[in-house]
């Protein structure tokens, strides 16, 4: 009766649905540039770099949350690991050197790398839902990060600072983007192209049936929780750069944030399936939209319920689309 | 201990009455003449607005939803009020609970009418509500923000000098939540939908009603709960009520309601807002620093859900 | 048959879940070669036992042994490793992955599943195809060839062969035998007595967390459906002769030319008052869509609907339910709220209206409900949450949600699958005595045998269209079986 899926294969929706799914985000991005370029004439290469290294830590949230999300959960804690791993940077390397700014680098990452799998043992373990243990984890890992730095400060080398910065290869290739798709790669790849990246997608589709297959779900989970918390360290780093200090109090904004990214970007809170590419560009539309406003001369104030407007726009618009199809 | 543990497993109520006794006396040794009715007292009315918020959001977690856009209601509900009273309390009152409507109202027809996901739903609204609040508080430099006497009343007065006023809206607004989840066709209806929708549906319900009003009520309720903490702060804040989000939630989980809906009721969210309003105050009685708190009070409510989850197994 | 020592001995199993008791002792024991059914009603502790054998669960206590060697598997990964493989009704396969991906998932060779696939009969999927969207029964053949790939020591087979088209059981079995006599066993659970008698060696009885009983399946049915009964209960019902038809009211439900997509063209019969009216098909010919429509689950693209006379508006199940049209489907799970009790799923359907939603009449909400679990005998044991019931007490649950909000035609939908005989008969027992109370019942079954016994009259469907009508007293299974192949024209539809 209700029981089976609609397996209306060959709607003409479906077919469009799946074009939107791969060339939407690609698209919208392309027309906002144009309509931006449109607003404002000057927009140019130094712009593109300023778009670039602005989205950079929230490209990186978006990055977090995505894998958590495909992997079946949610991840609320993401604004507050940021959060740590920005005042921890800051602090720790206040008075280091360029080399031994890297060095401390791969201390962050470790410690975001640590924050994950308490995120995913707390999940897997002690059978709260994702939503109620990663909301409380947030809350204790902005206690740390309070810990760290009671108030904003701290610092880095000036040669550190300036890896974001700038576009060393083309005017129109910002090093911010290019550290943004080094850096999802490097953490996103290995994922997907290997064992583990099959396990976390499967976990997130349907887990009993991944369970029945053999598959160690908790694990698979945990393990996306892990690679959220390392890309939330470089995230945080990347806020370093961008802001030049620590500010215990910066994360809040990017856990919602990153949820709009994951959504706008096409990737189904049910888990299972999606991948990086829109949930990035989607990153890159919510710094985009600020920036237009303050070319169009609209106060600024209206960034966030522009961008709270616009998640919801979009996410009722999805369900329209949504509910239309399953009327027929 | 088995015995005791299975007991308690039955009665859960008790596990929770007994856990808020062992804070309670967790205070006393802390700081022995700590516990005493002016701080029974205290402790009711900073409970009280948080038990309502969550009391909204009990109904919510029912269905298998969640509302993250309460903290943000009830500041924007309490924001509204200040700023307006000049015009007069009635004025002032109607226009904060307006906000909850409005919020509600958007929320209702994302979750209810386009199935789109509390989770992702509530903290769109959330956002675009505090973003709206920015704005406003931007054009708002007018009058002297203040909070008319009544709600003053309500938020920080009390009767014969100890029993708050909160408490009786709170008891009120209590009895009618109770009632209605128990004795209610709408709130057998809550239950039923986050048991199985798809059976509620099958069964001929409009499970778009109950959800539109379900939301409707949360935001109504977190409005309500905006007001009693301005009155008890008697000031207007941009965050006054972002510390609330987390707890609201906590409560109704360490009270025993599912997060995935079917299960569960307003009792042990009582019992759980009082259990964390007293946490608070334990923890403001130590001698540590602000982010240690913090980091105690997420580790004690994670220690708390999880033990909570082991006995419901 | 087969002195083989055996491969699988179980001894005196118990599994309690909280205050359900799911097996107190439970006996099983396979031999190498050999094809064993397991057998019980529903309850009974079958899929518990089968989930410990598989890892899925610990028993709390007993012993079991695997080619002689102690063993207790702690997840299905350590049972597949051992050699023990099994087959769900609902494929384990995830659904956003591709078929080779759910393949790689399972660590099983690739050309060993193309050449079970092959075997099967299904070679011909591409690979590639995301399993969301291949057919379900396609999804169930996958499964088992993914299972037969790996070379399991010991084959579960849960159900099989329960809403797969004919032709495909068929290929089953044939694959199933080859697989038995290359001298690995199978544990095969199932309620038709007919391929057990077919495919099994021996049958194990389970009743109430119990093995009562192993006998060879030869001739046993009696023997065996005392065994699962406990006593003669099998013999105690028939079913009463069926009335002529001009007993009958006029017509409580009258369907004109109803046609959804392409699974109905065109659909006209009627139901009289009184009457118990049978639908037979074969997989697929459009009955669940010609249910759906009629309960207004489904909105019908042309053709009308009429109960006592009116035309319905069906948008909503509402639209039915207040013509008096109600839907018990075969999926109980789909209509009943797991975590609630008996009480609160019986009476869900007062709660409709808008006005329902004040205080509720708790006292006569209980003498409601009261009256129709007696009715339906609904063993209340587990009364808090429905979820602990046995599949046959939760298919009572819906029934009595009708019974208690009362209704003019009842619209079952396969109703029996896959619950026991005791439990059936109580259900077919039922239809006739609403039936006599001059209330009306539309009942599909997909086993024909009982639409004789349960029915007044009965149309077939085939491809959208009734094929055949004819009362009950003609419907043996062979016309029924010709009618539904769509090889005898549809009867002069002499139903307006």
């Amino acid at each position: 009766m209700t029981d089976a899926a609609a397996r209306n294969t060959g709607s003409p929706w479906r077919a469009l649905a799946r074009a939107g799914r791969f060339l939407g985000m690609p698209l919208l991005l392309a027309a906002s540039l144009a309509a931006t370029v449109a607003v404002h004439p000057d927009f140019g290469s130094f712009e593109i770099q300023s778009l670039a290294l602005g989205a950079l830590p929230l490209a990186l949230a978006a990055a977090a949350q995505a894998i958590v999300v495909i992997s079946g959960g949610i991840d609320l804690s993401i604004g507050s690991m940021i959060a740590v791993s920005n005042v921890l940077s800051a602090s720790l390397m206040q008075h280091a050197d360029f080399r031994q700014s890297l060095a401390l680098s791969i201390v962050v990452l470790i410690a975001g790398a640590g924050q994950g799998l308490l995120n995913g043992l707390v999940v897997a373990f002690s059978r709260i839902p994702d939503v109620v243990a990663t909301l409380t984890t947030g809350f204790i890992w902005g206690g740390v990060a309070l810990l760290i730095l009671e108030r904003p400060g701290g610092g880095a080398p000036a040669a550190y600072l300036n890896i974001g910065a700038g576009a060393d290869f083309w005017p129109w290739l910002p090093n911010a983007l290019v550290v943004m798709i080094a850096a999802i790669a490097a953490i996103w790849l290995p994922i997907r192209l290997s064992r583990i990246g099959l396990l976390i997608y499967a976990a997130g589709s349907d887990p009993v049936a991944a369970f029945r297959s053999g598959v160690n779900v908790m694990r698979a989970r945990t393990i996306a929780y892990v690679f959220s918390g390392i890309a939330c360290a470089v995230g945080g780093m990347a806020l370093t750069m961008t802001t030049g200090i620590g500010a215990p109090l910066a994360g809040a904004y990017y856990t919602l944030s990153s949820v709009a990214a994951v959504v706008i970007g096409g990737v189904s809170l049910a888990g299972g399936r999606g991948g990086m590419v829109g949930p990035v560009i989607a990153a890159l539309l919510l710094t985009l939209a600020p920036m237009v406003l303050v070319f169009l001369g609209i106060d600024p104030n209206y960034g966030q319920v522009i961008q709270g407007t616009l998640i919801v726009l979009v996410v009722m618009i999805a369900g329209l689309f949504a509910f239309l199809q399953e009327r027929k | 201990m088995k015995l005791v543990l299975s007991f308690l497993r039955g009665r859960r109520i008790y596990a929770l009455i007994l856990l808020l006794a062992v804070f309670v006396i967790g205070v006393e040794i802390v700081r022995p003449g700590t516990v005493t009715p002016l701080w029974t007292s205290n402790t009711i009315l900073f409970a009280a607005p948080l038990a309502i918020m969550a009391g909204g959001q009990t109904l919510v977690m029912l269905t298998g939803g969640i509302d993250l856009s309460v903290a943000s209601v009830a500041t924007g509900a309490a924001y509204l009020l200040a700023t307006n009273a000049s015009s007069g309390s009635a004025t002032a009152i109607g226009l904060s609970l307006l906000v909850g409507i409005i919020v509600g109202l958007i929320n209702g027809i994302g979750v209810a009418l386009l199935r789109v996901q509390p989770l992702v739903m509530t903290l769109g609204t959330g956002l675009m509500t505090g973003g709206v609040l920015i704005v406003y508080s931007q054009h708002m430099m007018a009058s002297q923000p203040h909070v008319p006497d009544i709600i003053q009343t309500l938020g920080a007065g009390r009767v014969f000098g100890l029993v708050p006023i909160d408490l009786f809206l709170w008891l009120i607004i209590a009895a009618l939540i109770l009632f209605g989840l128990q004795r209610t066709g709408f709130g057998r209806l809550l239950y039923a939908v986050g048991d199985n929708r798809e059976a509620c549906h099958l069964a001929g319900v409009r499970v778009w009603r109950v959800l539109f009003a379900n939301y409707l009520l949360c935001a109504i309720l977190a409005a309500i709960a905006g007001l009693v903490v301005v009155g008890g702060t008697n000031a207007a804040d941009l965050s006054l009520a972002d510390s609330y989000l987390l707890p609201s939630v906590a409560c109704v989980v360490i009270g025993g309601t599912s997060i995935f809906g079917g299960r569960g009721g307003y009792a042990g969210t009582i019992i759980g807002a009082l259990i964390l309003t007293v946490l608070t105050g334990l923890l403001t009685l130590l001698d540590v620093s602000e982010p240690i708190k913090q980091i105690l009070y997420g580790a004690i409510i994670l220690s708390l859900a999880a033990a909570y989850a082991r006995l419901t197994e | 048959m087969n002195d083989a020592p055996p491969l699988l001995h179980i001894r005196g199993v118990a599994k309690t879940f909280g205050a359900v008791r799911a097996l107190r002792s439970a006996d099983l024991e396979v031999r190498a070669g050999e094809a064993h059914a397991l057998m019980g009603a529903n309850g009974a502790g079958k899929s518990t036992l089968v989930k410990i054998i598989t890892g899925v669960f610990s028993a709390d206590a007993g012993e079991m042994t695997l080619a002689g060697q102690p063993v207790a598997f702690r997840s299905p990964a350590e049972a597949r490793r051992a050699g023990i493989v099994s087959v769900y009704q609902d494929p384990a396969i995830v659904p956003d992955l591709t078929v080779a991906q759910n393949m790689r998932l399972a660590r099983v060779p690739t050309d060993k599943v193309k050449a079970a696939m092959r075997d099967l009969g299904v070679e011909r999927i591409d690979l590639r195809t995301v399993a969301r969207d291949v057919d379900f029964a396609l999804l169930r053949l996958i499964d088992l060839a993914r299972a037969l790939a790996s070379d399991p020591r010991i084959l579960m087979l849960d159900e099989i062969t329960a809403a797969l088209p004919a032709d495909l059981s068929e290929r089953v079995f044939k694959v199933v035998r080859d697989f038995r006599s290359r001298g690995a066993s199978v544990i095969f659970i199932s309620h038709r007595m007919a391929e057990i008698a077919m495919l099994c060696d021996r049958a194990t009885v389970l009743r109430d967390g119990v093995t009562v009983g192993v006998t060879p399946t030869k001739g046993a049915e009696e023997t065996i459906v005392n065994l699962m009964l406990g006593s003669d209960v099998a013999k105690a019902t028939t079913a009463p002769a069926a009335r002529p038809e001009t007993a009958h009211g006029g017509p409580a439900l009258e369907v004109k030319d109803l046609s959804y997509g392409h699974a109905l063209r065109g659909v006209s019969f009627r139901v009289n008052r009184g009457e118990v009216l049978g639908v037979a098909a074969l997989e697929g010919q459009g009955q669940e869509e010609l249910f759906d429509c009629i309960a207004g689950v489904r909105r019908a693209d042309a053709g009308e609907v009429r109960a006592e006379g009116h035309v319905l508006k069906l948008r909503h199940p509402a639209d039915a339910i207040r013509a008096g049209l109600v839907l018990v489907p075969a999926n109980r799970l789909v209509s009943l709220l797991p975590q609630r009790s008996v009480q609160e799923n019986v009476a869900l359907a007062a709660f409709g209206r808008l006005r329902s939603w004040g205080p509720i009449a708790v006292g006569e909400e209980r003498r409601r409900v009261d009256m129709a679990v007696r009715k339906l005998q609904i063993d209340t044991r587990a009364a808090a949450e429905v979820r602990r019931l046995s599949g046959g007490n939760m298919q009572k649950v819906v029934i009595a949600r009708w019974i208690a909000a009362g209704f003019k035609t009842l619209l079952c939908f396969d109703p029996t699958r896959g619950i026991d005989i005791g439990t059936k008969k109580q259900i077919y027992a039922l239809m006739r005595e609403i039936a006599d109370q001059g209330l009306s019942v539309l009942l599909f079954t997909s086993e024909l045998p009982e639409i004789r016994l349960a029915c007044d009259r009965a149309i077939v469907l085939f491809g959208g269209r009734i094929s055949g009508e004819m009362p009950a007293a003609e419907a043996d299974e062979a016309r029924l079986l010709r009618a539904a192949h769509g090889l005898i024209h549809a009867e002069a539809a002499a139903l307006a």
